[in-house]
């Protein structure tokens, strides 16, 4: 029964967070902002986790394939099909749930706490809309950038281990990243991710909003909105791989 | 002026506030005073629209606050300032910023315009010259200060002030009671104030109202305290061993 309460209540704060903004220059400032926040500064953490994995992925697939009836492209391909279809955007949409998830429900948290969002309130400020609209407009925004980073970063990362390891050549792993290439796997991947943003985002921002008590409270929402985000990029990702690519 | 009228407010069914009917005078500071518990907090949060009551009614001079539109609501708002227990100043936002924050959401003044009224605002509540630093960067005496400048920013007809002195030192305290009934009286306003802090009833009371178990027991100004007869009102105001004192030299 509280699950449906829960939802109820989400698709209730959506409501208010999607009704018409009071000054557009106001939440266009906001929403710059955000994206600098929010986005600018996860691209660091989001390279360097491409660069480990593309790397990862490329000796994994070299190692476990030294059969000579395997084509030498193997390893190029493999690396290319994990970080386009599930990398780039599940397993940094996950890394971004717990750093700008965390983030959004922690602030948003504090805020409810410390009456700040009561003060907007009883000034006449649509409060969620005002905390939650411009971030939902900035991780959908930048977020695709960021999978993009992911996948050039990673790809990157996988040759030149593979290289400097020796597992691979340059010809062989150029000749798998572009065998048999399906250009709809790049819009699958930004597809998946612009939902993921939306999820981190309102999930967390949900949790925070709701926040009620003093900072272990606020402690407590934060874990919630990871976890809940990560489940419900886990949940997604299953229906929109059946939906996209059946 | 605000009156309310016949206000029931419970949550899961326990009663908070039962029956509360008063009116807050314009130009005067209205205090609601009780203990911690009482339903003082409850009762300004159902005024300010914060929370929906179960039963009665709000009048905002004529305006029946609480059955009226959203939109409707939300114009009288923006007659409303507020300065919160905590301050509740936005943590990411310089002082300057959070004075500013409703001429930007509600007015189309030019920055200059606004500058000009953030600066006679802080001016107004003694804050001079601290406009670029942050709420975490000055004392709780201030902050509560920034509020209350952030509060008269749009010139409002009704200030609410929820427990003003909480955390502050006997003579800051003082200070944002002077202040309070100062800009009351100057910009005539409908001002109600949540409070348990006997100095500013004695101080600036000129109308209380007390609340005990979320019933409203006693109604008088400052001048009536000491003549009160009734025996939880004044099992409140006689707790502390000072104003004890006081009544037996009186």
């Amino acid at each position: 029964m509280r699950i449906f309460n829960l939802i109820g209540s989400y698709f209730l704060l959506l409501g208010k967070v999607f009704s018409m903004p009071e000054k557009k220059m106001i939440y266009y400032k906001l929403t710059i902002k955000e994206i600098e926040k929010l986005g600018l500064n996860s691209i660091v953490i989001v390279a360097i986790i491409s660069a480990f994995m593309g790397a990862i992925i490329t000796i994994q697939t070299a190692y476990n394939t030294t059969s000579p009836f395997l084509p030498s492209y193997l390893v190029g391909l493999a690396a290319r099909d994990s970080i386009l279809l599930e990398f780039s955007s599940t397993i940094v949409g996950l890394i971004l749930a717990g750093k700008v998830g965390s983030n959004i429900a922690s602030e948003i948290g504090t805020m409810r706490v410390s009456q700040q969002i009561d003060a907007l309130e009883v000034m006449g400020v649509n409060s969620a809309s005002y905390l939650i609209l411009p971030k939902i407009i900035a991780t959908i925004f930048f977020n695709p950038f960021l999978t993009m980073l992911s996948i050039v970063v990673g790809i990157i990362g996988g040759w030149s281990v593979g290289v400097f390891t020796g597992v691979v050549t340059t010809q062989e792993y150029i000749n798998g990243i572009q065998y048999a290439f399906i250009p709809f796997y790049i819009t699958y991947a930004l597809i998946k991710t612009v939902v993921f943003a939306f999820l981190i985002t309102t999930i967390s921002a949900f949790q925070g909003y709701n926040v009620e008590g003093g900072s272990l409270e606020v402690g407590q929402a934060s874990t919630r909105a990871v976890v809940a985000s990560s489940v419900a990029i886990l949940l997604f990702n299953l229906i929109l791989t059946q939906l996209l690519l059946s | 002026m605000i009156r309310v009228s016949g206000i029931f407010k419970s949550f899961n069914e326990h009663a908070v506030l039962k029956d509360i009917n008063a009116t807050f005078e314009k130009g005067k500071t209205n205090l609601i005073i009780g203990q911690s518990g009482s339903g003082k907090t409850v009762l300004l949060k159902c005024m300010v629209g914060l929370f929906d009551v179960d039963d009665g009614e709000i009048y905002y001079d004529d305006v029946l606050f609480n059955k009226i539109s959203f939109t409707e609501r939300k114009d009288i708002r923006k007659k409303i300032g507020m300065l919160f227990q905590s301050g509740a100043l936005f943590d990411s936002s310089t002082v300057e910023e959070n004075v500013m924050f409703p001429l930007d959401m509600f007015t189309n003044m030019t920055l200059e315009e606004k500058r000009e009224r953030v600066n006679f605002c802080l001016k107004r509540v003694n804050i001079i010259n601290f406009n670029h630093l942050f709420p975490a960067e000055i004392s709780g005496g201030m902050q509560k200060r920034v509020a209350i400048a952030r509060a008269i920013a749009l010139n409002p007809r009704f200030l609410f002030c929820d427990e003003p002195n909480s955390g502050l030192d006997p003579k800051t305290s003082i200070l944002i009671d002077e202040l309070i009934k100062e800009i009351t009286e100057e910009y005539d306003i409908t001002t109600i104030v949540n409070t348990h802090d006997m100095n500013s009833v004695m101080g600036i009371g000129d109308k209380i109202i007390y609340i005990y178990k979320g019933e409203k027991w006693w109604e008088g100004t400052k001048e009536d305290v000491l003549q009160s007869d009734n025996k939880e009102f004044n099992d409140f105001v006689f707790a502390s061993a000072l104003t004890r004192k006081i009544k037996g030299i009186l």
